[in-house]
């Protein structure tokens, strides 16, 4: 017998606002509100409301050295109220997530994790920090993303705006305690706000209030991620793809690329990736869909597949993440769908709508 | 017989004066698919058979088939859908039709009156 779908504290909330929604991870989410392309465009243009509560959130009390034995990233030298984007990797040195991690104090991390991954990454963190590790499901997250993203938090928190991308702070937003974040999954400036799940509702509906500010669902946040270049775990990157492999390799510093003390660490260094992940543009308006091959025009061979595919309001043309093959095809493509006609394709640097993060 | 006919597919089949068939998907289809974003039609010249799938529809989300309603041959297509797919969502059952049909025989059987549909689409959610 399936489990019924869980719900974020915001569920009424978006039932009045109109949302249309799908189970995701487990939870009922809304999907959409106006009309994806409409939230999307909403988001590059001034400030779109998301709610991620689905997401897990945990706090963990460990030395930083205890962290790097287990999370590539460079915890030591973190400063309190910096952020990164990881990864937990498994022993092959395969991704086993992407995730957040803020530095709130000396042995005071907070992580947030893929909502699907929650349990696998939970096991992981309870094992090697037993008591040290507490997930916190009392708590709702909310992103705010899009250029008027600043201007709207900081009238409800004075000196958001003035927060660098990728710090996070404790403040009061419209008389409600949270844990903001200047980062996000759109490309755009914005904002990750972590609150008490009893107050969300509230801060939500103040947040909703403000003149710029729509809400926007699980679809909006799909195209906005991919046209940002960003990946989706379980479709981009999974447990069978290295960091070498999904062009991350970046969220890993040199210096502890080399201790590679971290869970996969000596796996990575003696790695040699086969293939690599690349962005493409169609030249067809047919979108591009996850699983079409990717097959090298000038030798007619197979020479990957598509990851994830999309469509924007602020992208002429379809556009798509995929792996190829290395040596990988230099420009020209051909996809391969699985009905209908091949469409020619280029491959395209990532993003493939500017980044607007907040790096003064 | 009434202006409009549905199918159980979200399709619409409307006999117009020079008694070709136009054919779209219905007010319902458009709001369940969402934004739609490309639209594959039929070649003009083609026999399509009732229940036969004759187009594509695509949503951001994900493809799906549009099947003739009745027996026939297409004779146009809405090429004003290529350049705005978006079309569909604005006026499915108007602007937004998909291609007509030279029936193969009128008026065309199996498909449901507006009352009807309404009723169907009401258990269907």
């Amino acid at each position: 017998m399936s489990q019924p779908l869980r719900q974020t504290p915001l569920y009424s909330l978006h039932q009045e606002q109109g949302a249309r929604f799908a189970p995701f991870a487990g939870y009922d989410m809304p999907v959409r509100f106006a009309g994806t392309l409409a939230e999307h465009a909403h988001c590059r243009r001034a400030a779109s409301l998301f709610d991620v509560s689905h997401m897990a959130q945990a706090d963990l009390h460990a030395p930083p050295e205890a962290v790097e034995n287990l999370l590539p990233a460079a915890a030591s030298t973190m400063a309190q109220g910096e952020q990164r984007y990881t990864l937990l990797l498994n022993e092959q040195g395969g991704i086993r997530d992407d995730l957040m991690i803020v530095r709130r104090g000396e042995n005071a991390f907070r992580l947030i994790v893929n909502a699907a991954c929650r349990d696998k990454d939970f096991a992981v963190f309870a094992e090697k920090f037993a008591g040290d590790f507490t997930p916190r499901p009392d708590l709702a997250l909310l992103a705010l993303q899009g250029p008027q993203a600043a201007l709207t938090l900081n009238r409800l928190a004075k000196g958001a705006a003035d927060m660098r991308f990728m710090t996070a702070a404790q403040m009061r937003v419209a008389e409600v305690d949270c844990l903001v974040s200047r980062s996000g999954y759109t490309g755009e400036d914005g904002y990750e706000i972590s609150c008490a799940a009893r107050e969300a509702e509230s801060l939500a509906r103040k947040l909703a209030a403000a003149p710029d500010v729509m809400p926007a669902g699980l679809a909006a946040r799909d195209s906005l991620r991919l046209e940002a270049g960003l990946c989706l775990y379980g479709q981009d990157i999974d447990e069978t793809t290295t960091p070498a492999e999904a062009m991350l390799m970046w969220t890993i510093p040199l210096a502890r690329r080399e201790q590679a003390n971290f869970t996969g660490g000596k796996a990575l260094q003696n790695h040699k990736p086969q293939r690599q992940r690349i962005g493409l543009v169609s030249e067809s308006k047919r979108p591009v869909r996850r699983g079409w091959k990717i097959i090298n025009p000038e030798s007619g061979k197979p020479a990957g597949e598509v990851s994830s595919g999309g469509v924007a309001p602020t992208s002429p043309m379809p556009f798509a993440m995929g792996y190829v093959f290395l040596p990988a095809p230099e420009k020209t493509l051909l996809l391969h769908p699985p009905a209908g006609a091949d469409v020619p394709a280029l491959r395209h640097k990532m993003p493939f709508y500017p980044h607007k993060y907040f790096r003064p | 017989m009434p202006d409009i006919l549905y199918s159980k597919q979200h399709e619409w089949l409307r006999i117009e004066e020079d008694g070709k068939a136009a054919v779209g998907i219905s007010e319902y289809a458009q709001d369940q698919l969402g934004d739609i974003v490309y639209v594959e039609l039929p070649e003009i010249g083609r026999t399509v058979a009732a229940g036969q799938e004759a187009a594509v529809v695509e949503s951001v989300k994900a493809a799906s088939e549009v099947y003739a309603p009745a027996d026939g041959e297409i004779v146009e297509v809405n090429a004003a859908l290529n350049d705005d797919p978006a079309l569909v969502n604005r006026d499915a059952e108007g602007g937004g039709w998909f291609f007509k049909i030279k029936l193969a025989a009128s008026p065309p059987g199996g498909l449901m009156t507006p009352e009807a549909y309404r009723a169907f689409v009401a258990e269907e959610q």
